[in-house]
Order: structure tokens, then C-alpha cells, then sequence
């Protein structure tokens, strides 16, 4: 794909297929489709619509599509929103630990996080599932309640576990995307192309956490509580129709900053930090605590742990 | 006496933390670790062991308003020093103290010096430094706190960090967590509408 010319956003003129140019004939044909496409798409605009992924753009193309971007998120939220499109962090593997021993599952984590990564208010979107469950039945999502709602919390003979992307290095959510929308960044993300998903939701079917949600609607997200400083890959604004995740807070996290799940636990549950440090917290816990991987038996191998604290 | 003021009391009159005889035997050893760590988790660069004052960051005790120093009314004139074990009334007589059997404010609280506390060997420390106090007997819970682990990071997983002194969290008097009000649950999917368009 890369050595194909760059169509000129603005000019939709298709050249005539020429004896012995498949590419020029398979452009024909593309063009065709754009066109047939743009009149059913109803606000996708030309430059939208022939936008490539992520991961095959150039410097020029990704500057082009961010100010893109930057200026229609502006517009709508009427505010100066950024989108950065931040590299990783080389000899970096991001790792999660939640100690089951002290979450009391208030759920502060969840509403963080929806403010932070600009999630749908209205159909409601949560990244974050806290799962209430009986201490004497033990990890069992099918006793699990998610909709929990005492006055106080913990709850006697209860005990809570958050769920949220759980970062696979053997992710089934990637290996089943027909169009490559989402893959494993190499410090151990699973990210979504929002522009290149179309929204076919196989993700949410492989994934056995249940840990991605899909814009039913379109997303409403009041102006007056965005985020401006987003991700490309992260938490920018996302249309209707594709699919979302936790991305360990993309946005903080590549500048060194704590994920905010992790900086308002009132309980200091959640833990973070690079995997391949040994000196970080995260290899602490992993080396001197008793862990366990949800559903380890798949094989997903996931880079978010539960231990037990005390 | 007013009651935000009694409430805050613990830092005054004191009661305590810690301290069984039990732990007597450990104190040269927790002595030895008197800076609170630096932290294994920053990075690279520092081996794990390495002390870096600069990362190590707690904020200031959780004081009522007016209560520190104890020493405006522990002056040794207004109040008369009283060490004998007792139900203390008129002055923070609304603190529970309900953290083990058979503790009492000087345990923690040093009755000659009214602004610091003292540990079981009569090292007098500041209540910036109450981690130390804490973690005689909580010695496991001292070593997780140190690299991390136990209680609230907040800034940096690869740089600075802001660390939650125990009493942040838990009031030494009455040191069990208390239980919040959860957030609301999440809207079950069959009573989601979506405002445009999306799933009836």
C-alpha cells in the first residue's frame, strides 16, 4: 500500500483504467465506492473517508490529520482540544497490579476514568467494571453483580474486582480484527484506530474480560467536561459506531504519569509501572505477593494482575 | 469543647498507635530503617536499595485547624502532666480509640516532649516521621508502604512520586478504614436509549 500515489484529498477524479494497470483499475474501481459511499455517509468528509491507518502514515499525513482533527474537536467543544500522537517509550512494558485484598469497591476508579478519557455520558460508556462478589463463592463471574448499590461500601462478606482491559501480549481482540484497527503497541498496549474500526465489534465478541465497549449512539459529551489534552490513539473524542477500550491512560502514561484509575483510588489498590524494570513497584508486587490472571487458562497472558496485599 | 476540635484531638492529648511490648524486640531493627526509603520504583537508574530523599514526598499530617502545636495548652502550667492511664474527660474525651487492647495516649504521644511522639525505645520523632511509630508493630505493612505497594502513589511511575502518610488514611485512634458511599452503578444495557440514532 505504501508505494500507492496519495490521492489528493480534495479531487475525486478517477482516471480511466489503463490496458495493464490492475492498481489503476482497482483505484478506478475505489473511487467508484468512495463516491457511491460519501452519499451515504452522510458528514464523512472526502479526507475522512480516505484516511488510512494508523500505522501506515506518514509524518506529513499524520500532522495533516491531527490539525484535521484539532480543529474539528475545537469547533465542537468549542475549546482548544489537542491531540498528540505520542511515540512509546522504548525498553517500556506497562503492567497493572489491583490488590483484591483492599479494593472496597466504590468505584471511583470508574467515573475518573470516564472523565479522563472523554467517554459518551449519554448513551453511558465505562471503561471500568467493578464486580461484586461473595467471598465464600470467590472469583466467579457467574455470581458476579455488577450493579451493586449499598448505601455503604464494602459490604460484608463481599468482596470487589474491577475489571478493565486486562493488555493481553496474546491479545484475541487483535487476531480477529478483519481490518487491523487495533493492534498491540510495543510497550504493550492494545489500541483502536477509531478512523479505520468499522464498527463489526468481533473485538468485543473475542474478548473474554469484556473489557471494550461499543458507541451504540452517537457519543454526547458535554463541552464543559472534556478533556482537551487527548491521544490520537487514546482518549480524543470517538464517533458512533466504533469500538472503545481502556489504553492504561495513554495519554498520561506515555509521559510518565500514573494512569487516573490509579491516582484516585482512595485505597491505593491499583498499582503501575513498567514490567521490564526491575525495580518498579509492579515487579514488586509480581516477585513478593501472591498474584493471579483472570481466566489464565486462555492463554491471553494478560499485563493486569490481581494480588493480595496483606 | 468544640467538637471538630476534640475529633482532631488524637494529635494533642494523644493516644496511640502501637506499641506492644512485643515489639520491643523489633525496634533496633525498624530503627535501621529510619529514611523512609527511597524506593525501588524509579526507574533504571536507581538500583533497587538506593535512597533518593528527592522522590520521597508525604504530605504535612492531617491536623485540625488550631491543634498543633500541642504545646499551647501542654505547656507544663496550663496543663498539669498527668501519666497515669485514665478515661480522659473535658478534653478529647469524644476520641475512640479503638486500636488494639490496652493503649493509652502516652503510649504514642510523648508526655515531655508534647509535639512529637516517641517510639518504644524512647526515640522521640516528629508526626511527619509517624510511619516510623506505625511500623513497629506494622513492620510488613512499613515495607510494602516503602517500595510502593501498600497505600497511595500519586505522580510518576518513572520519576516523582507523592507518597500518603498511614494517618492520611487511617486515623491512628481508630485506624480501620471507614466505608465510602459507592458511585452509582452502571445503567444495565436494556435501559441505555441513545439520543441519535444507536439502539432503540
Amino acid at each position: 500500500m505504501s508505494d500507492t500515489p496519495k490521492t489528493p484529498g480534495s479531487s475525486l477524479a478517477c482516471g480511466e483504467p489503463q490496458p495493464g494497470s490492475r492498481r489503476r483499475f482497482i483505484r478506478a474501481a475505489g473511487c467508484a465506492a468512495v463516491a457511491a459511499a460519501l452519499t451515504g455517509c452522510g458528514n464523512l468528509t472526502t479526507e475522512e473517508f480516505l484516511q488510512r491507518n494508523f500505522r501506515e502514515l506518514d509524518k506529513r499525513e499524520l500532522a495533516e490529520i491531527i490539525a484535521r482533527l484539532e480543529k474539528e474537536y475545537t469547533a465542537k467543544f468549542r475549546k482548544k482540544v489537542t491531540v498528540a500522537a505520542t511515540p512509546p517509550m522504548p525498553g517500556v512494558l506497562f503492567g497493572y497490579a489491583l490488590d483484591l485484598s483492599r479494593c472496597i469497591g466504590c468505584r471511583r476508579c470508574v467515573y475518573a476514568c470516564v472523565k479522563e478519557n472523554n467517554q459518551s455520558r449519554d448513551p453511558q460508556i465505562q471503561w471500568i467494571r467493578v464486580l461484586q462478589m461473595d467471598k465464600a463463592e470467590g472469583v466467579n463471574v457467574l455470581r458476579a453483580d455488577p450493579y451493586y448499590d449499598p448505601p455503604l461500601v464494602p459490604q460484608e462478606g463481599h468482596f470487589y474486582m474491577p475489571v478493565q482491559c486486562h493488555q493481553c501480549k496474546n491479545p484475541p481482540c487483535v487476531k480477529v480484527c478483519p481490518v487491523k484497527a487495533t493492534w498491540q503497541e510495543p510497550d504493550g498496549i492494545t489500541v483502536v484506530d477509531y478512523n479505520w474500526c468499522i464498527g463489526c465489534r468481533y473485538c468485543m465478541a473475542a474478548c473474554p474480560y469484556g473489557a471494550r465497549r461499543f458507541n451504540w449512539g452517537e457519543p454526547h459529551l458535554p463541552p464543559e467536561e472534556i478533556n482537551p489534552a487527548t491521544e490520537y490513539l487514546g482518549n480524543r473524542p470517538r464517533p458512533k459506531g466504533v469500538v472503545e477500550k481502556c489504553t492504561f491512560c495513554i495519554q498520561r502514561t506515555r509521559k510518565g504519569r500514573y494512569p487516573a484509575c490509579v491516582e484516585i483510588c482512595p485505597t491505593g489498590s491499583r498499582k503501575f509501572g513498567n514490567l521490564l524494570d526491575p525495580g518498579s513497584e509492579i515487579r514488586y508486587v509480581i516477585e513478593n505477593k501472591r498474584v493471579f490472571l483472570f481466566k489464565e487458562e486462555l492463554n491471553t497472558q494478560p499485563k493486569f494482575f490481581y494480588f493480595y496485599g496483606v | 469543647m468544640p467538637r471538630d476540635k476534640a475529633r482532631s484531638g488524637w494529635q494533642s492529648g494523644g493516644l496511640r498507635l502501637a506499641v506492644a511490648a512485643a515489639l520491643m524486640m523489633l525496634s533496633p531493627a525498624l530503627r535501621a530503617a529510619d529514611p523512609p526509603a527511597a524506593t525501588p520504583a524509579t526507574g533504571a537508574k536507581n538500583a533497587p536499595g538506593d535512597v533518593d530523599p528527592n522522590q520521597i514526598q508525604v504530605p504535612p499530617p492531617p491536623f485540625s485547624e488550631g491543634i498543633f502545636p500541642c504545646t499551647q495548652c501542654h505547656d507544663g502550667k496550663t496543663v498539669k502532666l498527668n501519666t497515669t492511664p485514665r478515661k480522659l474527660v473535658d478534653m478529647h474525651d469524644d476520641i475512640v480509640l479503638n486500636h488494639g487492647p490496652n493503649r493509652w495516649c502516652l503510649d504514642c504521644h510523648s508526655a515531655e516532649h508534647r509535639d512529637r511522639l516517641h517510639l518504644v525505645d524512647g526515640k522521640l520523632i516528629d508526626f511527619t516521621k509517624s510511619y516510623l511509630l506505625c511500623g513497629q508493630c506494622h513492620g510488613n505493612k512499613l515495607r510494602d508502604w516503602k517500595v510502593g505497594v501498600h497505600g497511595k502513589r500519586t505522580g510518576y511511575w518513572n520519576g516523582q512520586k507523592q507518597y500518603l502518610l498511614c494517618v492520611n488514611c487511617h486515623n491512628p485512634h481508630s485506624p480501620h478504614f471507614k466505608p465510602l458511599k459507592p458511585l452509582p452503578p452502571p445503567v444495565p444495557p436494556d435501559q441505555i436509549v441513545a439520543v441519535e440514532g444507536g439502539r432503540p
